[in-house]
């Protein structure tokens, strides 16, 4: 029994299990670390990858629910950090430790795809899902509205 | 006698291994040793003939930026580019001893303090071995030459870069007296610089331990005794080792693991296992109990400090005060859940991870191996957070155990679940104070007295009766009160305990900042000019509170509903003061900002200072409002994020920074204000609603039973 999924642009086929988390197989059978494991219960945000699209947490959706979709973790965004959420986040020196980011920037992300000028009650209500231990919450909603400001001018 | 910090950790601390130069990281995190030929003029600085320059970090980086700043100290006396250079964590090793801890450790807000001058001191001692170089080269005096932008520059025009000189660089001794720079001619230090872990941070490449892997690795999730200290009497792994992916089950001191080709079938597979247990002495213990306990203590006080006659001016007072605060447990809740990756093999063990204090890390996996500490390698990774989780290496001794009993490299991680209810949890404390007035309401008389559980007693074998100076921090006030005592009851609740964020100072500023609130409010004063007026002899504090009430616009109208409430506090060396506003509905609080004021000294990178500020209040928010551990039959009752809610951006306040310039030495300021949230915020709430609530959490039913 195998899964086929387009993962960051790429088809890829993975042998685990149908009902492992996405994460998972992500993680150690593809072996992306980008996306991180933070609680296993969808509380924390730090799993989250998107799904055609939409932000999902991926250490509670099976492998299984992506079949023939297209998944896009952080690795999507860029490699030489030209993404304007990843430029916005290194304008701003939002990461301290860091750990939560990669799924803080997948639903800045998602958020950005529809809503190109996002209020602060747009991006509280987008972000409430991830948990930053380290408290950056106000550098992030900067950088989500500098992202989007260059976004709006491309 | 007080015991300093500085000595009892380094007679306790479990010291070993010797200094092994060039051990690299895996991934993002710098690899010095693919930079060509590689010089090692000291133990601070690498530069390849190619002129890459590796510095070295002896920090661990869990989001205080000292992967940034203390490459910078180097910097700024090697005059090099900091963006240009690569930076690596250091390797166990003497040298890179945290001197002010005593051991190799990342904590207590000491990482600038301490590599303040040794830093620059290293970066001047390479500088000055390549000047000297490069005067033997061109046979010119050495004061002929200098430096700019990673090259030694002669007369004539003539230029070498470091690369080139690294070679002859190298083979000279390290100069023992060498010439530092001025302040006012710093380029690098104090100047806001962008974070060098910033970019691998934001794609995915930043190697944490949970992404450590090795060739052959297998994947370990380890059951633990519900209770914590319990011990295996029995098991069955006999479904568990039907199940996919799984290698084996192994017994460790700690538990039982399962070993699998993946985290998932390692996890899946230890669900179906069975495990008896022998549950221990902490299986009788609970929070009523536990506070019973500290209210009853019977253990012998250890005085901190005592000025004038507090008992004899408590007996003249016009009028007396007393309350009583409490502080809960903790958990760290770091967004990495602890984790390990170990390779036992012939005697040796690799341990690879997030580590905050890699000598003991060294020394208890070669305890727990039997084997020496010289065998063990440690390498550390960025760490998902550390607030003091870190300092403790359980995850690592059970991560080399399974590897040695299973022969296979093992990475170890342990769930959330794991993670809330094995931590070692921020003690239980409750503050006893009372207070004297004179007939004009001022404080004349002030007792202090916490009785709590000792970190350092169980992590450093601090002896018994030994003020242990993790517990009294913060715990004397800059306010001129005639006659104060402070001391302490350091009494065993029987749960393991450990550092957590500021420590002692979230205690201590809880209650004694509520207290001089409480003076103020029985004095009928203002509780800004109550605490400023008994601070004529203390210029530092009375700055920071004023500039502190002059930014919140103190005693200026608030929106409907709002109130504010003040704090100050020394702490590691930094003077802090906040203001919260506030408001309250169906007892529960909304923070909308808190105003910050610190005088921290000298700055290395300012940028990182009011990051830190931010970070810090956030996560004492946290405990401030809602998170809380408690424990039924000696288990603790949170497991997860739900039950013990940590603040997110929608409780996240505007924070409004100002930072006080000062030549005075460096403060730290990764933690205090973390500790001053709490009683600002506690002010406010009494403002708001004439209630003193002096139970932390301040939560909606903390609020109403108050």
């Amino acid at each position: 029994m195998t899964t086929s999924f387009n993962l960051n642009g790429k088809q890829v086929t993975v042998k685990a299990e149908p009902d492992t988390p996405l994460l998972w197989v992500i993680r150690d059978e593809i072996g992306l670390t980008g996306t991180k494991f933070g609680c296993g219960m969808a509380l924390c945000g730090a799993c989250t990858v998107q799904l055609d699209g939409a932000p999902i947490r991926s250490c509670q959706t099976p492998v299984s629910a992506a079949a023939g979709k297209k998944v896009a973790t952080v690795e999507s965004l860029s490699k030489d950090n030209s993404h304007p959420l990843q430029k916005a986040w290194i304008a701003h020196d939002v990461p301290q430790c860091g750990y939560c980011q990669s799924g803080q920037l997948m639903s800045a992300a998602a958020l950005l795809r529809t809503n190109k000028n996002p209020s602060d009650a747009d991006i509280e209500n987008a972000m409430s899902g991830n948990i930053c231990r380290c408290g950056t919450y106000n550098r992030i909603r900067a950088a989500i509205k500098s992202a989007a400001a260059e976004m709006r001018k491309a | 006698m007080t015991t300093t910090r500085r000595d009892f950790l380094k007679v306790t601390a479990v010291v070993g291994g010797g200094l092994t130069l060039g051990v690299s990281l895996p991934g993002a995190v710098s690899d010095a040793q693919a930079a060509g030929t590689l010089y090692t003029p000291n133990a601070w600085v690498h530069i390849a003939d190619d002129n890459t320059i590796t510095l070295i970090s002896a920090r661990s980086e869990m989001g205080q930026g000292v992967y940034t700043s203390m490459p910078m100290l180097i910097a700024e006396e090697l005059n090099v580019d900091i963006r240009k250079v690569k930076v690596e964590i250091a390797p166990v090793g003497e040298v890179y001893t945290n001197t002010l801890l005593g051991g190799q450790l990342t904590g207590g807000s000491t990482s600038v303090r301490e590599g303040w001058e040794k830093l620059r001191v290293a970066g001047a001692q390479v500088r000055t071995m390549l000047v000297n170089a490069a005067a033997d080269k061109w046979q010119v005096s050495a004061d002929k030459l200098r430096v700019a932008d990673g090259k030694v520059i002669g007369p004539g025009g003539r230029k070498a870069t470091y690369g080139e000189l690294a070679d002859a660089a190298s083979k000279l001794p390290v100069p023992k007296d060498v010439v530092l720079k001025e302040p006012k001619d710093f380029k690098i230090v104090g100047k806001a610089t962008k974070r060098l872990d910033t970019p691998p941070k934001v794609n995915g490449t930043a190697v944490y331990g949970i992404d450590v892997k090795l060739p052959g690795m297998v994947y370990a999730s380890l059951e633990q005794c519900p209770v914590i200290g319990g011990k295996v009497t029995g098991f069955d792994a006999a479904k568990a080792k039907a199940m996919p992916g799984v290698i084996d089950v192994v017994q460790i001191r700690d538990g039982v693991a399962v070993v699998a080709d993946s985290y998932w079938h390692a996890k899946k597979a230890r669900e179906a296992l069975t495990v008896t247990w022998d549950e221990g002495p902490v299986a009788k213990i609970d929070n009523a109990s536990m506070m019973e306990g500290i209210r009853n203590a019977k253990d012998a006080p250890t005085p901190i400090k005592k000025t004038g006659d507090a008992d004899a001016a408590m007996k003249t007072a016009a009028k007396t005060m007393q309350a009583e605060y409490w502080s809960p447990l903790l958990a760290h809740a770091t967004m990495e859940p602890q984790n390990f990756t170990a390779d036992y093999k012939n005697g040796k063990c690799l341990v690879v991870g997030p580590a905050q204090f890699q000598q003991g890390t060294q020394g208890n996996v070669a305890a727990a191996l039997g084997i020496k500490p010289e065998d063990v390698t440690v390498k550390t990774t960025f760490l998902g957070g550390g607030f003091g989780r870190r300092l403790e290496y359980d995850f690592a001794v059970q991560a080399a155990e399974i590897s040695k009993a299973v022969g296979k490299p093992v990475k170890l991680l342990w769930s959330r679940e794991d993670d809330t209810t094995h931590d070692f949890y921020r003690p239980m404390a409750l503050h006893r104070m009372t207070g004297g007035l004179d007939a004009s309401g001022k404080p004349v008389a002030l007792t202090f007295q916490l009785t709590s559980q000792s970190v350092t007693q169980r992590a450093f074998g601090l002896p018994k009766g030994t003020l242990d100076p993790f517990m009294s921090e913060a715990s004397v006030v800059g306010y001129d009160i005639p006659n104060m005592t402070q001391e302490l009851i350091e009494h065993d609740s029987g749960l393991r305990v450990g550092y957590w964020r500021s420590v002692s100072h979230a205690l201590n500023a809880f209650a004694n900042e509520s207290f001089i609130d409480e003076m103020a409010a029985a004095a009928g004063k203002d509780p800004y000019q109550y605490r400023l007026s008994l601070l004529d002899k203390q210029p530092r504090y009375a700055n920071v509170l004023k500039i502190a009430a002059t930014r919140a616009g103190w005693g200026k109208p608030l929106p409907a509903g709002h109130s504010r409430g003040i704090a100050l506090m020394e702490g590691y060396d930094t003077y802090m003061a906040q203001v919260a506003e506030i408001s309250v509905k169906d007892n529960e609080i909304t923070v909308h900002k808190i105003w910050v004021v610190a005088d921290l000294g000298r700055m290395v990178n300012p940028d990182t200072v009011e990051a830190q500020l931010e970070s810090s209040i956030a996560f004492g928010l946290s405990s401030t409002l809602g998170a809380e551990i408690t424990l039924d039959k000696g288990r603790v009752q949170q497991s997860n994020f739900h039950d013990y809610p940590v603040i997110r951006m929608s409780q996240m306040p505007r924070i409004d920074v100002t930072l006080v310039k000062s030549t005075e030495k460096p403060g730290g300021i990764g933690e205090p204000a973390t500790a001053l949230v709490g009683p600002a915020v506690a002010n406010a709430l009494f403002a708001a609603t004439g209630k003193r609530v002096r139970k932390i959490p301040l939560s909606p039913d903390n609020i109403k039973s108050a």
